[in-house]
């Protein structure tokens, strides 16, 4: 695209006050009851609201919190198991509607999207009435096994993610490098494995991390699902903010924020790098 | 531009490729879904039993003037949030749209991280700020103005929801004024128009898919939405999720509670099919 000289400066709307004015507004709006959050956390009080010095005190709490480490642990093996499955199953649904013609195509793909758009709360309750009336989920199982339909759940509604990522990325696929790997011998899954796969490496990763959040994100949908014994980490927290505030929360949210602002940034390294890659 | 494999010529991979994806789907998306609307028609036996006896009385419950007025009250609350979020969103997109590159990739990390931040946490935080004695009241007393009653009450429930759904407004708007014809913007500006008088009469029309995508993305989950109402809601801001959830876990009336998600899943299809039909009718490009 080409463009005149004077445009940048012309069209660059950042320059303008008012629309700065909304920048800044919007930016202290957003981050804002984060960083108080952040600083609070650290604060030498059980007050959340009066800074009365630095302290670390939250911390040890924390880390003495047993309950709460323990939900945190549940959380990530959830979101762990959820990303793998939903990776598989969501890059197999993406291929499979990309490469084959089939009666009904057009009714799969458009089932494949509802669970993108069926409200949280209408899939919590569907998942509730399931693992009890249909297929009762043995309660006496123990863990790990107890997260199964948690698991389940989670899995149904974020696979459809990662398939449409996955699609987005089989639209630019050469598939005349599919042909030339064919034509010089390889077999069909030689040449989805040695071929496509790379090609979809930046939409697997990025998919990978889009479950992996919405899977530690979920909550509805998981306090629905959860059996009486079963405690993970947004219905942990969820209690601790309903039922009285707690300093702690601001020292698990601090945690945890950290780690998201890692995982953003390591994404947005992979892309880059990605970047790079396509555009030599 | 198809050139998608027969089915017929490659049996087994086909199968073996879309069957686990399928299966999946139906076995724990498709049959939930359709027993809890098998459930809708459904009668309380006993305690826990429940009897698929065909009857309309649960759906019929949905219109009394309780739940008629609840629903209402969700759209209000969604709809003031969506316009909200449209109303703050639209500026901020304009100026990612056409920021530098280096700025854009910054501005666009900025909007996106809160979003990858917990639910629970960002709720939470900004609970924190606004009840009593907390920073935005600390503030305003300090002005001579409050404490106001920033918490547990619908204007917190709205603030709430825009805070969240802020970014599903953004993203869209940003890419569709990302792809217009900026000659159009640069010709307007050359033959003299202001600025507002060329946000308001090319870009704004120019942008009207991605603000359509953007008002859908923010009310479909703003009206369904349970935590926001739940934590920082009061009495009476109550939505149709807190609803549905109160007939499973307390009245545990679950035949009423599946009519009611039945009906909410039909809301959402229904806004899904009107801007399919919207899209349609807009004349393309």
């Amino acid at each position: 695209m080409t463009r005149p000289a004077n445009a940048p400066d012309l069209l660059d709307y950042s320059r303008r006050w008012p629309l700065r004015l909304v920048l800044a507004a919007v930016g202290l709006f957003l981050y804002l009851p984060l960083l108080v959050l952040v600083v609070m956390s650290f604060n030498d009080s059980r007050q959340t609201t009066v800074w009365r010095g630095f302290s670390l005190r939250w911390y040890e709490k924390l880390a003495g919190n047993a309950e709460l480490v323990a939900a945190l642990g549940n959380s990530l093996l959830i979101a762990g198991l959820s990303t793998l499955l939903s990776l598989l199953l969501g890059t197999l649904a993406a291929i499979a509607l990309w490469r084959f013609r089939f009666p009904g195509l057009g009714l799969v793909a458009a089932g494949f999207t509802l669970p993108i758009v069926v409200p949280e709360i209408c899939m919590g309750v569907a998942m509730l009435i399931f693992f009890t009336r249909i297929l009762p989920w043995p309660q006496d199982l123990g863990w790990p096994l107890a997260l199964g339909p948690i698991v389940i759940a989670h899995v149904a509604f974020i696979f459809p993610f990662v398939a449409v990522v996955v699609r987005a990325r089989l639209q630019s696929f050469n598939r005349e490098a599919e042909e030339a790997a064919r034509d010089l011998g390889a077999g069909p899954w030689r040449a989805l494995v040695d071929i496509v796969l790379p090609h979809l490496k930046p939409s697997l990763i990025a998919g990978a991390l889009l479950a992996f959040t919405l899977s530690l994100d979920d909550f509805v949908i998981t306090f629905f699902t959860a059996g009486p014994d079963t405690i993970t980490f947004p219905v942990k927290v969820y209690s601790m903010v309903r039922f009285g505030v707690t300093p702690e929360v601001n020292a698990i949210s601090t945690v945890l924020l950290l780690l998201t602002v890692l995982l953003t940034a390591v994404a947005l390294r992979v892309q880059a790098i990605a970047g790079e890659r396509l555009a030599p | 531009m198809d050139n998608r494999v027969d089915w017929h010529r490659a049996p087994g991979p086909f199968a073996a490729i879309l069957g686990p994806p399928l299966a999946w789907f139906l076995l724990f998306f498709a049959v939930p879904l359709a027993v809890v609307l098998a459930m809708s028609f459904g009668t309380n036996v006993g305690v826990a039993d429940i009897a698929i006896s065909g009857t309309f009385a649960n759906h019929a419950r949905t219109l009394e003037p309780v739940y008629l007025g609840i629903f209402l009250k969700s759209f209000a609350i969604a709809g003031a949030a969506t316009l909200l979020c449209l109303v703050l969103g639209f500026p901020l997109a304009l100026v990612v749209a056409f920021a530098t590159p280096r700025a854009r990739t910054l501005l666009l990390v900025a909007i996106m991280l809160p979003f990858w931040t917990n639910l629970l946490i960002r709720t939470y935080a900004l609970m924190t700020v606004l009840r009593d004695g907390g920073l935005v009241n600390s503030a305003l007393e300090t002005l001579g103005v409050g404490p106001l009653p920033l918490l547990y009450n619908n204007f917190a429930v709205i603030l709430g929801l825009v805070y969240i759904h802020l970014p599903f407004m953004v993203l869209p708007i940003a890419a569709s004024l990302e792809r217009l014809d900026r000659s159009l913007v640069e010709a307007s500006l050359d033959l003299g128009a202001s600025h507002l008088g060329t946000v308001l009469r090319i870009i704004l029309p120019l942008a009207a898919p991605g603000i359509m995508a953007g008002l859908l993305l923010t009310f479909i989950p703003a009206l369904g939405s349970y935590l926001t109402p739940d934590l920082m809601g009061g009495p009476d801001s109550q939505m149709i999720a807190n609803v549905i959830e109160r007939q499973f876990k307390r009245a545990n009336d679950w035949p009423f509670g599946a009519a009611l998600a039945v009906l909410l899943v039909n809301l959402t299809l229904f806004a899904l099919a009107l801007q399919g039909l919207l899209r349609r009718l807009e004349p393309s490009p």
